[in-house]
């Protein structure tokens, strides 16, 4: 379970770019979070993943506040978050294999695990023909499923992809969603920042909608509305 | 779990150095420059301290003892300037080695050998030569000269020591050597720390390139010394290629400028040290550019490695 006990962040310019949000998302749930640019979705995200610290108030993951734990700690929580961006951020110089085995090589996985895992996450994201191209090599659509093979790898209780289908054509949009869908159908807790009202619509899922850096609406089953 | 860490680490490094082509190329091209100028240092110092050497040699004091002295009694002065921890040796040059080295020298100029066919005798005495151990010392041996064997009184032993001829001389070198001496560290230390310097800065702006790959190995929970050890590794392995190429090059250089070393510098011929010192050189090159290398990653990366 995830939980933002009266979250608000300030940053040094006097700007409020969260205010005293209280937001509760259960295990295996798929919460989409809509808003315009500067709403303060992207912040919200990095308050979960220990990137940043609020000004006030809790983040909480599984009865743990984020952000009292240490270095060590904070590497281990985000081995248990897989993160999907809306630029990718794939590391540049090593193929798309190693990019997902980097992943489990982090977590300490042994090497047999990882032959074994990487071919078929990149199968599950039908990338095998594409295992040994760099990034730049790759169309917007695949890298985006490169990213989603590297956050599933390590089976992790969350999944958070902030604006991923940003930079991709309707055709990978739908294709980006389906994947999250099927992750999320295996039991993964999905949260999902984005834009687009056709993605929102087809999900049929919990949406929260900020404005201003607060929560304006909370649907269990939303729609889009801005 | 350990050893697998590690292998993985070294992989990562080495395929960081080879897929960063123009940024590792740049990078062992500022180093090659830096471990050149610690190689001239390497060179500058053998050179200074082999002339230092060679002039600290060609002091000596010069101790005629007159003719009448018998063998025995200079013996006992040399036993006696021996006992003192100043004196790095003394040798003892019979009356008749001293005719001997006075006609050998003297053997073009009749008006200085005619008088020895008059006397018909040896008018030499033994003589003593002295070397002590640093130049600022032959002072205290006259000194000790003066006092124990009265120098310049009727009853003296000593006809003439040459101190007060060289004194100039030797005083001067002494200046010149500590001069020399202390110049040479402080450019050495200098040009050193540039080198680190520019070597630092170029691996900073490398690693810069790479802020964006950092922070997503941040991001996907990586821990410090995963981020960090591979590119201290490819750090590491800008200052082998860069030592391997300096070692190379120093071969066709030492070659070329080897004779005029020897002629400028008491025969110190650069290529044959090279040579005769390869293994300690190869040592001092190969890792000061891993060292400077590695530890240049490691200063430059920690900047990039904030969590929050």
């Amino acid at each position: 379970m995830i939980y933002f006990d009266k979250v608000t962040k300030i940053y040094n310019d006097n700007t409020k770019a969260l205010t005293d949000i209280n937001l509760k998302i259960e295990p295996s749930e798929f919460v989409s979070i809509v808003g315009h640019s500067g709403a303060g979705k992207t912040t919200l995200i990095k308050m979960l993943l220990a990137e940043d610290r609020p000004t006030e108030g809790r983040v909480i993951f599984e009865s743990t506040d984020v952000h009292t734990l240490k270095r060590h700690h904070v590497n281990k929580l985000r081995r248990r978050i897989g993160t999907i961006f809306q630029d990718f951020r794939l590391l540049p110089n090593k193929t798309v294999y190693e990019n997902i085995a980097f992943a489990m090589e982090v977590a300490d996985r042994p090497d047999d695990e990882i032959s074994s895992d990487v071919p078929y996450v990149l199968d599950l994201v039908n990338l095998s023909s594409k295992a040994f191209n760099f990034p730049d090599e790759l169309s917007g659509g695949e890298k985006q499923r490169v990213a989603i093979a590297r956050a599933i790898v390590n089976q992790p209780d969350v999944i958070v992809a902030d604006e991923p289908t940003g930079n991709l054509d309707p055709l990978n949009t739908y294709e980006i969603v389906q994947m999250l869908k099927k992750v999320n159908d295996l039991g993964t807790t999905v949260i999902l920042t984005t834009h687009n009202k056709g993605v929102i619509d087809e999900l049929s899922k919990r949406v929260i909608t900020m404005e201003d850096g607060k929560i304006i609406r909370d649907d269990p089953t939303g729609r889009y509305v801005l | 779990m350990f050893s697998l860490t590690i292998k993985r680490i070294i992989k990562s490094g080495a395929l960081n150095f080879l897929r960063n082509g123009v940024v590792s190329l740049s990078a062992v091209l500022v180093m090659i420059i830096t471990l050149l100028i610690l190689a001239g240092v390497i060179f500058s110092s053998a050179l200074l301290n082999h002339t230092l050497i060679s002039l600290k040699s060609k002091a000596a004091i010069n101790i005629n003892f007159f003719e009448s002295v018998s063998e025995q009694s200079v013996l006992k002065v040399k036993s006696d300037l021996e006992s003192l921890p100043q004196v790095e040796s003394v040798e003892y040059v019979s009356k008749e080695k001293v005719l001997e080295n006075y006609i050998v020298r003297n053997r073009d100029k009749q008006t200085l050998l005619a008088p020895l066919e008059i006397l018909g005798s040896n008018p030499f005495g033994a003589s003593l030569n002295v070397k002590a151990k640093e130049l600022s010392e032959y002072e205290s041996i006259n000194n000790f000269l003066i006092q124990n064997y009265s120098i310049d009184t009727t009853n003296s032993i000593i006809d003439t020591v040459n101190y007060s001829d060289k004194k100039l001389v030797i005083d001067r070198l002494t200046s010149i050597i500590s001069a020399g001496e202390k110049f040479g560290a402080i450019v050495t230390i200098l040009f050193i720390i540039l080198s680190i310097l520019i070597t630092l800065n170029t691996i900073r702006l490398a690693i810069y390139i790479s802020r964006d790959e950092i922070k997503v190995m941040n991001l996907v929970g990586a821990d410090h010394g995963y981020i960090t050890g591979p590119f201290v590794v490819a750090g590491a392995i800008y200052g082998l290629v860069s030592a391997i190429f300096v070692l190379i090059v120093l071969i066709p250089i030492t070659h070329y400028i080897g004779q005029d070393t020897a002629r400028l510098f008491f025969d110190l011929n650069v290529y044959q040290y090279y040579l005769q010192n390869f293994w300690q050189i190869m040592s001092i090159i190969l890792v000061s550019g891993i060292f400077i290398g590695s530890i240049s990653s490691f200063l430059a990366i920690k900047k990039y490695l904030q969590n929050k």
